[in-house]
């Protein structure tokens, strides 16, 4: 620590607590006005655009369901043309995988981690802002690619050939597969910033033991996403190389293999469920120790699950291939690693519900959504047993059974404890409760509707009902199921609208939250609502995994950050002992140039590669300015 | 539950489920493989309800049961938490004896579901977009013959499907009789199945294969072992010459206007390679892999207009009078 170079400065410990408040709010805050908005490296300004954004598509890709379920509705209809239906389940599957499941997860990470661990900022809050922009700039390229009618309609797994040059002519699978980059550089951007926040960022004493679970959820998640997603870049790169400069990657006839596509892409896409899940399962132990009024049962067990889900969920892939004429053995061996998974999910379960056992249970919203996950995301475990035993699947693979699971393992899984976790931090973002009547509404029709939208699905794969088809004929006695499952996705859509109505309602009107409405015991909530620029006035000292319900009165807090710049506390590892003060960069504009020349750069390069030559100079220039040496004591710290 | 509401459930029951026993359904089975599949799916189906049953009891009492005595969160019955920590641990071992006892059970059945005869009939299947080439390979050349979207096989005995892709990804799915197996560009794959039962299954492509994969379905025939041996010897043959003028004037109108440039038709002049071969076409149960029932109406309107019938479909529309149509209809029907 270099305390005594700079004694001069001005520190937190000289200041009370309301001119603190107001010193550090002036260097914190966000510039005002367009430019200074778009400047803006605070973690929950970027976070909230994250969420607002991935809900945006969130949205749109519901809509895209609707119009699949209206077509499904009876046989033989009309509706939607073949192409336009190919079209849109894959923009359905794309949208909701890497625009809306992944993202949002991180984006509540993006808001909520920094709190929880006690600190101010995230790491390289730059890149945060980098990789939102990223984000946006990737999922309007792929939807207004989509309204040109340039949309992919190869499937969210584009498997090739059917997405090489051959039969995919067109720049649709281009598409698709740039579409990919976007996202994975801006996932894998948050991955990082979360990793190294957990890892340096935590408030001193918050020992690796005392990590909120949430945490520990996005930090498993984080490595997931590093592992995972170079595999699909990978992949994707290959494809675009294949289409665009005539590599044969996979191209069976030139020594290259379509097989290799779907190792590459499932080694990312198992993953990748998890990815989604396993913030899911994070929220619900936040959710469940608040409103069960006492700490999850097993938080050691937990954590370990968590890393277990992380190896295994490695180990499986070839689960989504058992029809592709592997080895026998090698796929009964991939049944067995499939269904240990279940072992490490059903501990996660079992704590909670020991934890609801013992506990008071308070059902407010928050909690029915998350009783709602247990219900759902079980059968979705179930079914995800039978999935991987090889013989049920070569019946159930690429049916409607298949469609059925894995919707109730990532709506059960994850949708279900977000839209728990809405209600439950809405009150911290923006200040006010969502209404608690509308909110049952808003649960019961979600419940009712997404299993009558879904469970008939399990039935349909079973009397036959492929997945992908546009469309069936009245004789194969598909037609009822599939209307009661209309019925029900419009059932389900319609507690989306009341969740928006809700949330618009009271953003105005809404009940004021107060600092700590649920009197939850995690850092996040013992700072205001919404939480100032600077999120604490005094980074607080951690002595106990539950600290606010230890500390009830006031918590400990350590002094002696700058009050002049911004700054955070570097603590280590494990212990998380105070180690040195790191300067927090300020607002910049060359986060979004720099996203906005890689954004040209990626999509000039699906149509020439001379894009890869006349792309990186701007990058290379707006890269320079992101890191140029400013001389400010930010630099030198 | 009161009579009025116990009918209604049953009767909606019924109403939704009428078509489980249905052509194409793996809860129906008439094959060897896919009776063994549906037993172990009720053995895992089975365990699986008893589990969510069990967490949903527990997850209910948890709930209704009397509160803890304190109402402090940190407050906690250290006897509970150990007790609790030791159950949770031994459901957790008993999870992994479940999941250990469900993978031998899925092996078992995997090694049944994919056992191999030596001694089976052997087919070799061909996906196209968006329609099944199918050649019945013997020993000696002239045995052998190539038909399209209709498989005929004998019951009692073992059938062996080779599976290639002539362009994209298909996968090969009759769920009366066994699973599926995909037709991978480059690499050959192979299933057996035998069907237990006489009967005509449907089969459906389940990869999706572009834009017509909705209509990429074929029909496999299970006929009793002498009955697949006549049709055998017949569909061996060549086909046959139209006797009267209008099927001769189908015959040539076949030729003339670009209809052989795809389709074969054995003994005759057309020799296309591209589309489904039309030998014997006349005894086919559907058109269009599977789309429409066969007959002169279905026949009449997908050669006048096959864009319409399976959009963006590689067959293009030929423009043809209308008693050139006829001419051609009567010309196909009779090449039985």
């Amino acid at each position: 620590m270099s305390m005594a170079a700079d004694d001069r400065e001005l520190r937190d410990e000289s200041l009370d607590g309301l001119q603190l408040s107001a010193q550090l709010e002036r260097i914190w805050r966000t510039p005002s006005g367009l430019l200074g908005a778009l400047m803006s490296v605070d973690h929950k300004v970027v976070g909230r655009r994250y969420i607002v954004t991935a809900f945006a598509f969130l949205l749109l890709g519901g809509i895209l369901a609707m119009l699949m379920r209206v077509q499904l509705a009876g046989p033989e209809k009309t509706f939607l043309s073949p192409d336009k239906y190919n079209q849109i389940f894959t923009m359905h599957g794309s949208t909701m995988m890497f625009l809306f499941a992944v993202p949002v997860m991180e984006a509540f990470a993006v808001y909520l981690v920094p709190l929880m661990v006690g600190t101010r900022n995230i790491a390289f809050p730059r890149l945060n802002a980098f990789s939102f922009w990223m984000f946006l700039f990737g999922g309007c390229f792929l939807w207004i690619s989509f309204l040109l009618n340039v949309g992919p309609d190869v499937g969210w797994f584009a498997y090739v050939p059917l997405s090489s040059l051959q039969f995919t002519p067109t720049k649709r699978a281009d598409v698709w597969a740039q579409m990919i980059t976007f996202t994975e550089v801006a996932a894998l951007a948050v991955a990082v910033e979360i990793v190294v926040t957990v890892f340096k960022l935590r408030a001193p004493g918050m020992t690796l033991d005392r990590i909120p679970l949430f945490v520990w959820a996005m930090l498993v998640t984080a490595f997931l996403v590093m592992f995972a997603m170079p595999s699909i870049m990978v992949a994707s790169t290959s494809l675009i190389l294949d289409r665009l400069v005539n590599t044969r990657f996979y191209d069976s006839s030139s020594g290259g293999h379509p097989l290799l596509w779907q190792h590459l892409f499932w080694f990312f896409g198992h993953p990748e469920v998890y990815i989604i899940f396993i913030p899911g399962t994070g929220m619900v132990s936040m959710i469940l120790a608040t409103f069960a009024r006492r700490p999850v049962i097993g938080y050691p067990v937990i954590i370990l699950s968590l890393i277990a889900i992380g190896f295994l969920s490695f180990g499986l892939w070839v689960h989504h291939m058992f029809v592709t004429g592997l080895p026998q053995l090698g796929a009964g061996l991939f049944t067995a690693s499939s269904m240990l998974i279940a072992v490490p999910s059903g501990l996660q379960i079992f704590c909670w519900l020991a934890t609801l056992w013992d506990g008071r249970p308070v059902y407010r919203t928050p909690l029915l959504f998350v009783l709602g996950f247990i219900a759902i995301f079980v059968i979705g475990g179930l079914s995800g047993v039978m999935v991987a035993s090889v013989p049920i699947d070569t019946q159930v693979h690429d049916t409607y059974f298949v469609v059925a699971h894995f919707h109730y393992v990532l709506i059960g899984g994850a949708v279900f404890p977000l839209l728990g976790a809405v209600y439950y931090w809405f009150p911290k973002i923006t200040g006010r409760m969502l209404s608690e009547s509308v909110g049952r509404w808003n649960f019961w029709l979600a419940f009712i509707g997404f299993n009558v939208a879904f469970f008939p699905m399990h039935i349909l794969g079973l009397i036959g009902m492929p997945r992908r088809v546009y469309t069936y004929t009245a004789e194969m006695g598909w037609e009822r199921l599939n209307l009661l499952s209309s019925v029900g996705a419009f059932i389900f859509a319609l507690s989306f609208a009341l969740l928006l109505a809700n949330v618009i309602y009271s953003l105005r009107k809404g009940a004021r939250a107060g600092d700590n409405p649920w009197n939850a015991s995690t850092l996040e909530w013992a700072t205001s609502s919404p939480p100032p620029p600077h999120n604490f006035d005094r980074i607080p000292v951690v002595k106990h995994r539950d600290p606010l319900w230890a500390d009830s009165e006031s918590l400990p807090v350590v002094a002696g950050l700058s009050a002049e710049r911004r700054e955070v506390l570097l603590t280590s590892l494990a212990e998380a002992e105070p180690q040195v003060r790191e300067a927090s960069p300020e607002p910049s504009i060359w986060p979004l140039l720099t996203a906005i020349a890689t954004t040209v750069f990626f999509i000039g390069s699906i149509f020439t590669p001379w894009a890869v030559l006349w792309g990186t100079p701007p990058m290379a220039i707006t890269l320079i300015g992101w890191f140029w040496p400013t001389g400010s004591r930010e630099d030198e710290a | 539950m009161p009579v009025r509401v116990r009918t209604a459930l049953v009767f909606l029951a019924t109403w939704l489920l009428a078509a489980c026993s249905g052509r194409q359904s793996a809860l129906d089975p008439q094959g060897l493989q896919s009776d063994q599949i549906r037993h172990t799916l009720f053995i895992f189906l089975i365990i699986a309800a008893i589990v969510w049953i069990a967490v949903m009891v527990v997850l209910g009492i948890g709930m209704l049961r009397r509160k803890r005595a304190s109402n402090q969160p940190l407050d906690l019955d250290r006897r509970f938490e150990e007790g609790s920590g030791r159950l949770i641990l031994g459901l957790g071992i008993a999870t992994v004896i479940i999941v250990l006892g469900l993978s031998f059970v899925s092996y078992a059945g995997q090694r049944t579901v994919f056992a191999k005869d030596e001694n089976a009939l052997t087919l070799k299947i061909i996906g196209h977009q968006w329609w099944w080439e199918v050649h019945y390979e013997a020993d000696s050349p002239h045995q052998s013959f190539v038909t399209a979207n209709e498989i005929r096989i004998p019951t009692g005995q073992p059938v062996k499907v080779e599976l290639e892709s002539a362009d994209v990804i298909h996968s090969f799915w009759v769920p009366s009789l066994t699973g599926k197996m995909d037709l991978i560009t480059g690499q050959k794959n192979e299933l057996q199945f035998t069907a237990k039962n006489a009967g005509i299954y449907r089969g459906q492509c389940a990869e999706f294969c572009g834009l017509q994969h909705a209509h990429m379905a074929f029909a496999v025939i299970a006929l009793p072992p002498d009955e697949f041996g006549r049709w055998r010897d017949h569909e061996n043959q060549s086909a046959n010459s139209p006797a009267d003028p209008l099927g001769k004037q189908g015959e040539d109108l076949f030729r003339g206007r670009g209809c052989a440039l795809c389709h074969n038709i054995r003994g005759t002049l057309a020799g296309g390679q591209l589309g489904p071969d039309l030998t014997h076409v006349g005894n086919r149960t559907t058109v269009a892999a599977g789309t429409l029932p066969l007959s002169p109406a279905t026949l009449g309107a997908w050669i006048a207009d096959p864009q319409h019938i399976k959009p963006g479909n590689l067959m293009p529309r030929m423009p043809l009078q209308s008693d050139e149509l006829i001419a051609i209809i009567h010309y196909l029907e009779q090449l039985k």
